[in-house]
């Protein structure tokens, strides 16, 4: 079904676009698409979840909602979108569901239960607009993000099922093979059935460590598209909008967890200058050289504001850091006028609480602005053995080395840098520089 | 739900090798938890099992040719050293039922096949 595929959130859950999308009237085909598809993208999840919940069944679950949005495609269009969707979609499938529950034996037995669950939701769903009302995709993302599963079969169940990716879209955004995907989907379902893992959103006492694995998934879900170069496929650079996406909709849920939100805001505040990052050639473009006229001040004043009230929650953590720093980028008026003394702030806050390597890389750049490229590389030393084998600690070096005219060692350790990345933007950059002298 | 929890770790297991203070006290720290967890219902039953190189594995073809070797079935840094039969409402209880195992250790949890 391509329209579902097509059914991102055109405004990727800026509320400004939205509202300057509605605005456009020479469009009305377009505008009915895209709220059709903004439609689809939020209803097709919470039919899943709260289905899962009454059927206890994923497979059952996903094929009545798939049937209810054939007959939505088919009937929406023509005589027009219903006042409640999210209800009509409901109640297609509670038919559908019943039909089915009645011809098959094992679920004779809780046919009574399930039927007034189903009318339950429904009622429930009708009378409050569907807003927010019995909201089952929390304990949808938190199974779908449980730790018994691995990563790899995380991201492909909540894109697949939370934000209703269809699986050929996920294989090529993962540059893996589809049957690879559709293997992992089957495999986790069997094992949340089979293991017994249940579907609920966790207690308070294990939230913090779940929540964990939850943001890891968006940000790598994020990342993947984000990171993908300008010649990708298209499906792989729309990731980061999913993740967008997925954010966005797990703040909705759990508007009072910070991290959270500082998730989303640092992807929206990447997303509001993604397209300054290549330019028409399909080349990289670097921070410093970046066309600051052509970011989204608008989104970037939007996710700022985001960040400032997860702050203000007083419960910092390492994505509310991150968005800080790349606030600090987003809303300085040139490279050179970056507040570098904040940046390192956050970067001492941020090793504190994770102290990886590549954040002390990171560290030590925003270092060499602030206090020049001696200390820098004095800050890089202690990590060469660890990130021996990570092409952008090379990168780094390499510019640090050619600021205090050490050209030689400059070429050394980017020759290394190239020869540990595949990245065709990367390597044309790093080409440049070894040309360059 | 049924699951069997196989407990696994290097072969220095608190009840064998030296009696040292420090191993017995590891020892009944596990002793206490197994009886608490009995009383609570929560485990059904188990055994730790005498160490691997005591293993014996019989292995039986298609045609029915058995072998006898000396040995576990995997050579591997980690033994399997016991295990529990657990019943728990699911995945998430028997995780933090097994997360309480008072002692370094790698713990698989599986559940059981039931016929109903």
């Amino acid at each position: 079904m391509a329209f579902i595929r097509d059914a991102r959130d055109p405004a990727c859950g800026d509320p400004g676009l939205r509202e300057r999308l509605a605005a456009v009237p020479s469009e009305p085909r377009a505008l009915i698409d895209a709220r059709l598809a903004e439609t689809v993208r939020e209803e097709r999840g919470r039919l899943v979840a709260s289905l899962v919940r009454i059927l206890r069944d994923w497979e059952l679950a996903e094929e009545l909602v798939q049937e209810a949005l054939v007959v939505a495609l088919e009937t929406w269009p023509r005589d027009g979108m219903p006042r409640n969707p999210g209800a009509w979609l409901l109640t297609t499938a509670r038919h559908r569901a019943i039909d089915r529950l009645r011809r098959d034996a094992r679920y004779r037995e809780r046919l009574g239960i399930i039927g007034e669950e189903l009318r339950d939701v429904t009622s429930s769903w009708s009378e409050t607009g569907g807003v927010l009302a019995q909201d089952d995709r929390l304990r949808l993302i938190f199974t779908c993000c449980h730790p018994a599963l691995s990563r790899e079969a995380q991201v492909a169940l909540t894109l697949r099922t939370v934000a209703g990716l269809e699986t050929p879209a996920v294989a090529k955004a993962f540059l893996v093979p589809e049957a690879t995907v559709a293997q992992r989907i089957v495999r986790a379902k069997r094992k949340i059935r089979d293991a017994g893992i249940p579907y609920r959103v966790p207690e308070a006492a294990e939230l913090p460590g779940r929540l964990e694995q939850v943001l890891a998934v968006l940000y790598l879900v994020f990342n993947e598209g984000y990171l993908a170069s300008a010649g990708d496929a298209a499906e792989r650079r729309d990731l980061a909008r999913d993740g967008a996406w997925l954010a966005s909709l797990l703040v909705r849920l759990m508007p009072d967890e910070p991290e959270a939100i500082g998730l989303l805001a640092m992807m929206r505040l990447h997303l509001a200058r993604a397209d300054a990052r290549f330019a028409a050639d399909g080349s990289l473009v670097l921070l410093p050289e970046q066309d600051r006229s052509t970011w989204d001040h608008d989104a970037i004043a939007n996710a700022h504001e985001l960040l400032e009230r997860a702050l203000r929650m007083g419960r910092i953590g390492p994505y509310q850091l991150q968005a800080a720093i790349v606030a600090c980028h987003a809303t300085s008026a040139s490279y050179a006028g970056t507040d570098w003394g904040e940046v390192v702030a956050l970067y001492d806050r941020l090793l504190e609480l994770t102290p990886t390597p590549v954040v002390a890389l990171n560290r030590a750049l925003a270092i060499a602005e602030l206090r020049g490229p001696d200390e820098a590389l004095a800050a890089l030393e202690p990590l060469a053995a660890r990130l021996a084998d990570y092409h952008l600690y090379h990168a780094a070096r390499g510019l640090l080395l050619r600021r205090l005219g050490r050209i030689e060692e400059a070429r050394e350790t980017e020759r290394r840098a190239l020869a540990l990345t595949a990245n065709p933007a990367e390597r044309r950059l790093l080409e440049e520089r070894l040309a360059a002298s | 739900m049924k699951y069997m929890v196989l407990i696994a770790g290097p072969e220095d297991a608190p009840s064998s090798g030296t009696p040292t203070p420090e191993r017995m006290a590891a020892y009944q720290r596990i002793l206490g938890w197994w009886d608490e967890q009995s009383k609570s219902g929560k485990v059904l039953e188990g055994y730790e099992l005498q160490p691997s190189l005591t293993a014996t594995t019989v292995r039986r073809d298609e045609a029915g040719n058995v072998t006898v070797t000396d040995g576990p079935f995997v050579e591997a840094k980690e033994m399997v050293g016991g295990y529990a039969i657990i019943d728990v409402a699911d995945l998430d209880e028997a995780i933090s039922l097994v997360s309480g195992w008072p002692s370094s250790a790698t713990l698989e949890i599986r559940p059981v096949v039931t016929r109903d």
